[in-house]
């Protein structure tokens, strides 16, 4: 069965430079690099590179550290993906926040009806004392680690 | 007996052809063969031969529960199962048990399910190879079919064999290859972007993404709470009829679940197509997409035509945006989602003791991978003060635009979309894991994530082997829950298609061939 044949039913079609129907050329793991989508005018702006004063922030906001500098590329990469957004109108749209926004979300009887489970909640915590969960003394703000500073600093 | 279909096995069980407890033996040893495949991270077998014993009790006194009374199954390990390790192949949770069950879980051991165990996946669900999991990767069934090895070019003996192997798709890759290599009758999966139909169409095994709100969340832990849904992975149709039939239904524990009455369904037989309307969202034919999954994609159009339905090509334009779309709004939920997991109730919990705050950092520092580490600060990034009507808003007003565009289409008196599930058949591990998992995920759910986004019910139909020799499937799209209708045009399609059985020696090793299976008289 030809592959054009799908033409009848798409007319307009995405013909892209290089197409699928041009990749196969008999190497049979052809057909597992796809293409990157196309580059809007998003793209073509001077990409800012994030500073390192956000990185620390955001290292602090989430609590999870970049690592290397190969996470703090992994952001730079997501951030500029994400810029294609900036391609699409959306003028007079307002945003969704659910798919089921049309119905009343499901309110029950304000009664008791489960709970007295303190045994199971505590099982599986590693450090209890009676019935409350323990942790460090808090108030104290993180320290950040000196190796961790020169990769960012790298990044800039 | 294990490559029948659930309602087939529920009828033996029924007639005292098979015994629960035979049947559950044979799926345990059949796992046990097939350990390589690395589908499970935990297999219940004392529970499972205890809930096995306990179904006979009940056929034996002619007392069934119902048609899965007695029915092996395996559930991703991503539901909450009580007693039992859950722990998303991370190592946040390594060791946590959890103390209750998902209400799927509940509903499904309710019926009297046997739960062999638990599937492997890609960590807290977020890849699309099921290769990102601490557990190591699943390893796609057909990589060991006769159909792949009688295509595979023969390897020099420098070569290790063992390299060829495909990835199963994800990131229910576990609960697809175990439905795929006949351990079990039906799976359970999550969908976000595509979990579930995703690695269905890899595996040759029928995923259905019911519609958000259909199936409680409650227990499954969530990833996106705006598009997550529960997934049901058969190897038929009519078997994810049956399932969705006994999960349906509204929970007071989810408040998203909806509150309108779910009738379980039968699914009838469909002879006339004619007053079938399939649209063909041209921009589906996304760039990247093979040849082979083109002319099937085609073919089945051709098939819908010839057999009297109006088929007409449609228009999503916003297609091109979902997946950045997608990017933005999954990484935002899941910063918020992955803030529970700071080791003082449950899971891993680092030995600093310094402070609350550096005992949190280390403890999700040693806890996540990359991948997650990677999501949770791009997250992060787009939901800064400065950063939140330029990303996170912006990607809401696209998801409505990309709604939008459905509606638009559903409302111009289509019925079903039909569309490819994947750009390709599976690839080769070695192959896959040169990207790293944002671009692969950005690449492998461009076509099923549209329909997360719009929170419409989608299926993955197995239609054909590729020239490799691996499942190719093709995926439908309903509207908001009708389900019914979706599921009724897709049996007609399983139909149609004919998809071959996997021939695996395992299987035949395991199985005493009492049930005909398809001739495999193909589709491509």
């Amino acid at each position: 069965m030809r592959v054009l044949s799908l033409g009848r039913w798409l007319r307009a079609g995405l013909v892209l430079p290089g197409g699928p129907a041009s990749r196969h050329s008999g190497d049979r793991h052809s057909g597992h690099r796809p293409q990157a989508p196309p580059q809007g005018p998003a793209q073509v702006l001077l990409q800012q590179k994030v500073s390192v004063e956000v990185l620390e922030h955001l290292e602090q906001l989430a609590l999870v550290d970049f690592r290397d500098s190969e996470g703090v590329e992994r952001l730079q990469k997501a951030i500029q993906f994400a810029d294609q957004l900036h391609e699409v109108n959306t003028d007079g749209v307002e945003p969704m926040d659910s798919v089921l926004e049309d119905r009343c979300l499901y309110l029950r009887e304000d009664d008791v009806t489960e709970g007295n489970c303190t045994k199971e909640l505590l099982e599986n915590a590693r450090e209890t004392v009676e019935e409350y969960f323990v942790a460090p003394p808090g108030n104290i703000p993180l320290v950040k680690l000196e190796e961790q500073k020169t990769y960012l600093q790298g990044s800039k | 007996m294990l490559r029948a279909s659930l309602r087939q096995v529920s009828a033996a069980l029924k007639e005292g052809r098979v015994t629960p407890t035979e049947l559950c033996q044979r799926c345990l040893a059949l796992i046990k063969s097939t350990k390589f495949l690395n589908a499970y991270i935990t297999v219940t077998e004392e529970t499972a031969l205890k809930q096995a014993e306990e179904s006979e009790e009940r056929y034996k006194r002619g007392q069934p529960l119902g048609i899965l009374d007695g029915i092996p199954i395996a559930v991703k390990d991503n539901f909450n199962t009580a007693g039992i390790e859950t722990t998303c192949a991370s190592n946040m949770l390594k060791g946590y048990i959890s103390p209750y069950n998902a209400t799927v879980v509940q509903k499904l051991l309710d019926q009297g399910a046997v739960l062999l165990g638990k599937t492997n996946l890609d960590e807290f669900a977020m890849g699309s190879g099921s290769t990102d999991g601490v557990f190591g990767p699943v390893r796609n069934p057909w990589s060991y079919s006769k159909q792949y090895k009688e295509k595979s070019v023969p390897k020099s003996h420098s070569e290790d064999k063992e390299s060829d192997w495909v990835i199963s798709g994800g990131s229910s890759g576990g609960s697809a290859a175990a439905v795929s290599s006949f351990t079990c009758f039906a799976a359970l999966g999550s969908d976000t972007g595509g979990s579930t139909r995703n690695p269905a169409a890899h595996c040759g095994v029928v995923g259905l993404k019911p519609t958000y709100g259909l199936i409680s969340r409650h227990g499954l832990i969530p990833l996106v709470n705006s598009m997550d849904v529960p997934g049901i992975l058969t190897r038929c149709v009519d078997d994810a009829a049956v399932l969705l039939g006994l999960l349906a239904g509204h929970d007071p524990k989810d408040s998203t679940t909806i509150q309108d009455d779910f009738k379980p369904f039968e699914l009838p037989n469909l002879t006339d197509v004619s007053k079938l309307s399939i649209g063909i969202p041209k921009e589906y034919h996304a760039p990247g997409l093979s040849s082979e999954i083109l002319a099937l994609w085609s073919k089945a159009a051709d098939l819908f035509k010839n057999a009297g339905a109006k088929v007409v090509e449609v228009s999503l334009p916003h297609t091109r945006y979902s997946i950045v779309c997608y990017h933005v709004l999954c990484t935002a939920e899941v910063a918020s989602n992955m803030a529970r997991f700071d080791g003082l109730e449950y899971g891993h919990r680092s030995d600093v003791k310094d402070s609350t705050e550096s005992m949190y950092a280390a403890t999700r520092r040693e806890g996540f991978n990359d991948v997650v580490r990677g999501r949770i600060l791009s997250g992060n990034y787009f939901l800064l003060k400065q950063n939140y009507e330029k990303y996170f808003v912006k990607a809401q007003k696209v998801r409505r635009l990309i709604a939008n565009d459905f509606a638009k289409v559903f409302r111009s008196g289509v019925d079903i979309l039909l569309t490819p599930t994947t750009l390709s058949d599976a690839a080769p591990y070695m192959e896959f894991i040169q990207e790293d998992n944002r671009t692969r995920s950005a690449q492998d759910d461009i076509l099923t994530q549209a329909a997360n986004m719009a929170g419409l019910p989608a299926i993955n139909v197995p239609t054909a082997l590729s020239e490799r020799g691996l499942p190719v499937g093709l995926q439908f799209i309903g509207r908001s829950f009708q389900e019914k209708q979706l599921l009724t045009v897709a049996k007609w399609f399983e139909k149609q298609v004919q998809f071959p059985v996997i021939q695996l020696e395992e299987v035949k090793r395991h199985d005493n061939g009492d049930f005909q299976h398809q001739k495999s008289a193909s589709f491509s």
